[in-house]
Order: C-alpha cells, then structure tokens, then sequence
C-alpha cells in the first residue's frame, strides 16, 4: 500500500476499560482515532507521540479527509524532515473530547443511545493524555522516544513528562506553558460566550437539527484566530488594504482584507469541528496548571525527572509568551534537568510554530538526534 | 571538531575533571561542551545570550538554554554543578563582581578565562596612538565592542581577593597561544598575557549564600 493510500483508513481503536477522569466521573468505550507514519522497530524504541493543539488532529503529515489540505504540521514530519518518518515512528491520535474520531460529546452516549451533548463529562489536559497512555498500551508500545506538541499539545507534553517520566525519554514543549492565564482563559471565554449565544447551539442538543450553531462557533475561530497572530503579523498580512474594492463600501460588508480573511477562517473551520469540542477543549486547557494540580511548586513536579526537555518560544507570541517558557526552564533548571530551550525570532505569533520556521526546525531536528544516544545508553 | 578547538578551550579542558557535572556560561556554539563530552563524558549544561549560539548548540545534541549570565545566574541552586565555566564572557558582563559571586555559590569550581587589558600592546597603544586598543583578543572598536568592564590579570587577582575566592591555578596565553602558569612573576603575565585562565574555589569568604 502506497503511503498516500494508507492515510486515507482512518486508523481507530477501542480502550479495553473504562477511563478514570478528574472530574470523578468515568467514560466507557472510548475509541481512539489515530494516524501513524513510519515504522515502529523491532526493539519499539524509535515511536515518537505528536500531540496536537486545540483545533488540530491526527491528520499530522498527511492530507486532511475533510479539507484535503495538506498535514498541519507537513513541514516538519515527514521522510527527511525535523521529525524523520525514516528514523521514528510517528503517531498522533485525536484527542479525547475531540471531534475527528477519538471519542468526543459528537459521540454516541452508550447509556442512551443519544449524542452526548452536555452529558459529555467535562476533561482535563490530564485526561487527554491518559487517554493517550492507554492507546499505547493497546499499540503495545510501553516507552516513548519522544513526545512533541505545540500550544495545547505542548500542555500534553508536560503532562507526560510530569506523570509518566518513565514512558517518554524526551519531550518538545513548543509555543505553551504549565499553566493557562487569565489572558487565555478570558478568550477562551469569548468563544464558548459566542457558541453558546448562537441560538442553533440549542443547549448543545443540536445534533438532530439540520441548523448547527455555525455563527457561533465561527466567531469562537475568528476570535481565537487573532490571537494566534501578532500585531505585526496581521499588519505584514492585511494593513488596512480593501478587499475586492478599491474604496470603502459605507457599509458592513468585509471591506478590509483582514475582515475578509477572518470570515474565511470562521467559515471553513464550522466544516471541520464540533461546537461543542471547542467547548470542552478550550475548558480543558483553561483547567490546566500543572503544579497546582500537583500541590507544589513548579520545580517540585519535575524533581529527579530523568525526561531531556528543549523548549522553543517565538518572540512574537503573546498568548503563550517566552516569559511562560522561562518560569519553566527557570524550574527546570533547579532541579538540574535536561532543558534545553530556544526562544526564536519572528514576527507571526503563536501560529509561528505551524509554519516555516528554519530555526525551530534546527532545533527538533538537533534535539532529537542528540537524544538517541542517550536513549541507548540509558 | 578536537583538532580544530580554540587553544584557551584547551586550557579550559584540561582543568576539568572526566565525568564532572559542569555548566559551561556563555557556550558559544557549544564547542567546549561537545569537545568535554566526547572527550571527558562530562555531563554539561549551557547558557548562551544568542540564538544563534543556542540553535548550534542544540543541533550538535547539547543541553543549552537561551540565557543572560547577569540576569539567570540566579535561578540555579547552590552547589548545582562540579564545575563553571566563563569563558571569554566576564568582560561584556554588566556586573562581572556579582556574576562571578554567583558563580561560586552554584559551584566550588569556577574556570574563568578573559582578555588581559594589561596586555603590552594594549598599554603601548594607549600611550603612543592615545586611542582605545583594537587587537586580536579585543578586535572591536570601543563603540560596538560587546566588552564594557576590562580588567587586566592585577584586577582580576584584586577582586578575587575581595571576594575571599581561592586561586587554585592561573595561566596566560601570548599572541602565539604560548602558555605560562602565573605564579612568580605576575608582573611578566601581566604585560605579555593577551588572555588570562584561571581556576578558582571558594576560599573563606566565597560561599556566600544567595541574597
């Protein structure tokens, strides 16, 4: 089977038990969708885990089933790239609560044969990732080489590295931090506000129904959008250029450029996301602090970590700032970890991490070979 | 990458003990610290102010963090490390006293190299041509030179002495990387040394606690 071929299964699998949640409560027959590249070799020492963010999904390196863009990190996983599909072994499941497959409130509720809606208990960063633990244990793989992720996913790789430190050698937090502010919860806020306004949401019940609360939940996109860019990103991007026109319309049609590529970005994500899963996504990534889940201070969570850390922050990234990366490194470092880290010049925002950026290639790519030997002689 | 190691590196090297915990300040590209860990199995740490110098270090397997030897000294605990390394860094700190304070309470072995600004062509220079020395070892003129606090080896000794730190081993190198231990003849060191290596341990004074 070419690769091409291969990517269009849609790779599931179903967790063996129930999973324990934060909250108390328990999800029963959760299924997992996943996308693999690359081969897993015979001593499973090479498997690398991509967790991705918020709207992301397991469609890392190859084209999407329901856009058919191209991977949304097709730059950096691949054969030859940062993440070497000819070395490692790749695989990025969909997160728990999500909507591409893993088991999320689009899902059948088991106990009334309903979406869940609402019903879906609410989930934890903490919960995603156990969730991950647990695929790989039906996959058989007990250790990880490395775990990768940027924004939300870097919150995943913390966890990881926090609560599993004997499953994964190395971890790449990118563009995140061990905990949300309240700058990023107040956003976050914004979007569910506008989901839940949209009277097509319908309390969440609104699978049945042929209208979906597709206003709503662009607006959620438009919002967090500007938040994955810079000032002068949108700037370099738009400035105050006309869009299709050459004068303004005395109107509130999308007259600017920027207006007009916000809705475009609104429009196209209500194709490819739940609702819903934006809400019990983002209020997973609201509920994350990883020491005071902990009791403890930062330093303490990683106190005789054996886990090799390189952290990479993008100046211009001011919903996850390089002053968030540095509490971590500073936390790191009196614990005397492994850490690594990296904060990279460019002017696109927090979005810099899915795009081109040499130096952030570099730098996975000098990690992560750096961190075989010691895999070997550990 | 061993052949072509900068001659004051080598200095540096030898002073370190094979299988030290070391944290190396202003690791450049990560040459020592690639050199100490194929060479001595050292289990090094860097900080390095440039990205660029971060990246290459990363990419060559090392354990580098983007940091500011006056602003991050303070986030390693007491007692952190074997050994730290300044090398070439001291002069273009903003507070090379308080720099190297720290460095002593992070560890009881500082190796600290610098430019001698005792150097004789950098006095002559002074006293003939009037105008602020450009050399091999300080090759940038006084408006871009990233070096704000000169010393010669004299003052080095002086504030080491302040300090109550315990000289374990000094040596200079001439312009022909010739190597000299100072000990008598401070004097000689002092007027033909263009760069300056010294290994220090906290004497009586050093172990200061972090304020």
């Amino acid at each position: 089977m070419n690769d091409a071929a291969k990517h269009d299964i849609q790779l599931i699998l179903d967790l063996p038990g129930p999973l324990r949640l934060d909250s108390g409560a328990s999800l029963d027959r959760v299924r997992i969708a996943y996308q693999t590249y690359g081969t897993l070799n015979a001593d499973k020492t090479n498997a690398i885990l991509i967790c991705h963010a918020l709207t992301g999904d397991q469609h890392v390196a190859s084209d999407h089933p329901v856009t058919g863009k191209k991977g949304w990190w097709s730059n950096m996983v691949g054969p030859g790239l940062p993440i070497d599909t000819d070395r490692y072994f790749v695989i990025c499941q969909n997160v728990l609560g999500g909507c591409q497959g893993t088991t999320g409130p689009s899902d059948i509720n088991p106990e009334t044969g309903l979406p869940y809606g609402l019903d879906f208990p609410v989930i934890t960063i903490a919960d995603m990732v156990r969730a991950q633990v647990a695929a790989l244990d039906v996959m058989g793989i007990d250790k990880l080489f490395a775990v990768i992720g940027g924004s939300m996913g870097g919150m995943q790789t913390l966890e990881w590295a926090a609560s599993y430190p004997e499953r994964v050698h190395a971890v790449v937090p990118i563009a995140t931090a061990a905990r949300h502010t309240a700058q990023n919860i107040a956003f976050h806020e914004v979007g569910r506000q506008a989901i839940k306004a949209d009277p097509n949401w319908a309390g969440g019940n609104y699978y049945a129904r042929k209208e979906k609360p597709t206003s709503g939940l662009a607006v959620a996109r438009m919002t967090a959008h500007i938040t994955y860019l810079s000032e002068q990103a949108l700037q370099d991007k738009f400035g105050r250029n006309f869009q299709d026109r050459d004068a303004a319309s005395f109107s509130f049609e999308a007259d600017f450029q920027v207006e007009s590529y916000l809705r475009h970005q609104g429009i196209t994500f209500v194709d490819r996301f739940d609702a819903n899963a934006y809400l019990y996504i983002t209020r997973a990534m609201d509920y994350f602090d990883l020491a005071r889940d902990r009791g403890c201070a930062l330093a303490e969570v990683f106190q005789n970590t054996p886990v090799r850390f390189c952290l990479v922050s993008f100046t211009s990234d001011w919903l996850f700032p390089t002053s968030q990366a540095k509490e971590l490194v500073r936390a790191l470092n009196s614990v005397a970890a492994h850490v690594s880290f990296v904060e990279i010049e460019s002017s696109r925002g927090h979005d810099a991490f899915l795009l081109d950026e040499p130096e952030m290639f570099d730098t996975v790519r000098g990690f992560l070979r750096g961190a075989e030997p010691t895999l070997k002689g550990a | 990458m061993v052949d072509t190691l900068r001659s004051d590196l080598k200095v540096i090297a030898d002073f370190i003990t094979p299988g030290a915990r070391l944290l190396d300040i202003g690791c450049g590209d990560g040459a020592l610290l690639a050199y100490l860990r194929d060479t001595a199995q050292v289990d090094g740490r860097g900080m390095e102010l440039s990205q660029v110098g971060v990246n290459a270090c990363v990419t060559k397997g090392l354990t580098v963090i983007q940091g500011d030897a006056d602003l991050d000294l303070k986030d390693y605990p007491t007692d952190a490390f074997d050994y730290v390394i300044l090398s070439q860094t001291l002069q273009a700190t903003r507070n090379p006293k308080e720099v190297l304070q720290q460095l002593l309470r992070i560890s009881n072995h500082v190796v600290v190299s610098f430019p001698n600004f005792g150097n004789w062509k950098v006095r002559l220079a002074l006293l003939f041509k009037g105008r602020m020395p450009v050399t091999k070892s300080l090759d940038q003129p006084w408006y871009s030179t990233p070096n704000i606090h000169f010393c010669t080896i004299r003052d080095f000794i002086a504030l080491c002495h302040e300090l109550g730190a315990k000289i374990e081993q000094g040596v200079s190198l001439n312009a022909a990387n010739h190597i000299r231990p100072i000990n008598g003849s401070l004097a000689h060191a002092n007027w033909m040394g263009e760069q300056a290596i010294f290994l220090l341990s906290r004497g009586n004074g050093a172990a200061r606690k972090q304020d």
